[in-house]
């Protein structure tokens, strides 16, 4: 048993059997091994293959319509370059995968079409692997977006806004809460804000003041309650207890 | 990429075996990557069932294994962008994909973490009873049945417990008491003797 091969690992790799950790540094090695590549692409066949020797289930027909559904509100990610592959992408990407994995563990499908829906999923993808890292460190900030965003019954809307802005709401029921996750909000003059807003039955609450333009990723304010959506409205500095403006967007927030 | 010669033709005669369906769905997949919604369902008809499948073997909750199942689709289609038929079949990278999220959902889950420290003990040849249960088994069941049945229990044993029940190698060592870094070795090893059992046979 040689404890220092770094290919030993091969077998646990492909078997996804690494710690975050180790798996990174697998990563790392396997750029430099095209042994190991080849090694990789071998096994996974096999492992692939006891993934298909299982039980058969059938998925219940409402999920395929489900995900048709989702899709349509999905944006997928385009690589740019065929370069995806290239030692600086890599690089970028290693050095975001760690927190890039422990967000994915930590977090529900709804985030990754959150990130998406906020827009980025239109940037280059080790953009979008960037963004992916700073909705990662807003988790750790956040621990209540967390809890939102990675609720089971966490659901998503969002919208379109005007000069490319995108918004979407994710709402738990469950948890009585909601996140509004923006991009390219455009700037404000220095006296205004935005605004949140609970929304049920054309009454509005009060669900909170952005810090700032651009992205944005929050807990509302206060519970959700009976909730059926949520605005967004520009306010003069400091917010107003009531809109003073149309709202931007009303996100619906599904019963 | 340099290209090798031994793991190399090895792939090719596991692609060539599977390859009108293999070609159908990866011509699928690739135009989902560009947007194709309704390629997108025929991906979803072609893998949403083996993806459920296996999903629900690793987590053995049909709730948790229908959200991950939509997981896993919902991101064959945000990532099919990437998907090159020249680096591996669709049905490789999802299934992949599906294993990589039941993994994912094991280690975040509790109770799952539990379920699975329980079955260590009692399940590890869990996959080969069901043989006989299947009203259809298709021949490529029966050969990797075969085969794993065929590795001697120190390769079958921690190869079952990490690829089905989602334990990394460390706990996979923990719970049967050896050494790390043989069982690192006895995965390699194990995934190595299922490679040349199936190939032999075919």
């Amino acid at each position: 048993m040689n404890e220092v091969d770094p290919h030993l690992d091969v077998g646990a790799y492909v078997l996804h059997a690494l710690p975050p950790e180790e798996e990174a540094a697998f990563e790392n090695h396997l750029a430099s091994c095209p042994q190991c590549r080849r090694e990789v692409e071998d096994l996974t066949g096999r492992a692939v293959q006891l993934g298909t020797a299982v039980e058969s289930q059938t998925p219940p027909p409402e999920l395929r319509s489900r995900v048709l559904q989702q899709i349509t509100e999905v944006r997928q990610d385009h690589v740019v370059s065929e370069e995806r592959r290239d030692r600086s992408a890599a690089s970028v990407m290693r050095r975001h995968r760690f927190r890039q994995r422990v967000f994915k563990l930590a977090l529900a499908p709804s985030v990754a079409a959150a990130v998406a829906l906020g827009g980025v999923a239109s940037w280059q993808h080790t953009l979008a692997e960037d963004a992916q890292g700073q909705v990662a460190e807003a988790h750790a900030k956040t621990d209540a977006l967390t809890g939102v965003l990675a609720a089971p019954d966490a659901t998503i809307s969002t919208a379109k806004l005007a000069d490319g802005a995108h918004a979407s709401v994710v709402a738990s029921r469950t948890h009585g809460q909601a996140a509004f996750i923006a991009s390219n909000l455009p700037q404000l003059t220095g006296h205004q804000v935005y605004e949140l807003w609970y929304s049920k039955a054309g009454q509005f609450r009060p669900a909170g003041l952005l810090p700032g333009a651009g992205h944005q990723a929050q807990v509302l304010q206060g519970q959700l309650k009976g909730a059926t959506a949520v605005g967004i409205t520009v306010e003069p500095t400091g917010g107003s207890p009531q809109p003073t403006s149309d709202p931007l967007s009303i996100l619906k927030v599904p019963a | 990429m340099d290209r090798g010669s031994d793991a190399e033709s090895g792939r090719d005669s596991y692609a060539c075996r599977r390859d009108p369906e293999d070609a159908r769905v990866n011509a699928l997949l690739t135009r989902v990557g560009n947007g194709d919604a309704e390629a997108f369902a025929g991906v979803y008809d072609a893998f949403a069932g083996p993806v459920m499948s296996l999903v629900f073997r690793v987590l053995r909750d049909r709730a948790q294994a229908e959200e991950v199942t939509q997981e896993v689709m919902v991101e064959v289609w945000r990532t099919a962008d990437r998907f090159d038929p020249e680096r591996g079949a669709a049905r490789s990278l999802v299934l992949t994909l599906a294993h990589r999220r039941a993994v994912d959902r094991v280690r975040t889950a509790v109770a799952a973490r539990a379920r699975e420290l329980r079955s260590v003990a009692c399940e590890q040849e869990r996959p080969f009873d069901t043989v006989g249960e299947e009203v259809e088994v298709r021949e490529e069941h029966r050969l990797v049945f075969r085969c794993v049945a065929e590795l001697t229990e120190q390769l079958r044993v921690p190869l079952m417990l990490a690829y089905y029940e989602g334990l990394t190698y460390a706990e996979v060592a923990h719970s049967l008491a050896a050494p790390t870094g043989t069982i690192k070795s006895r995965l390699r090893q194990g995934l190595r003797h299922l490679r040349d059992c199936l190939e032999a046979r075919t």
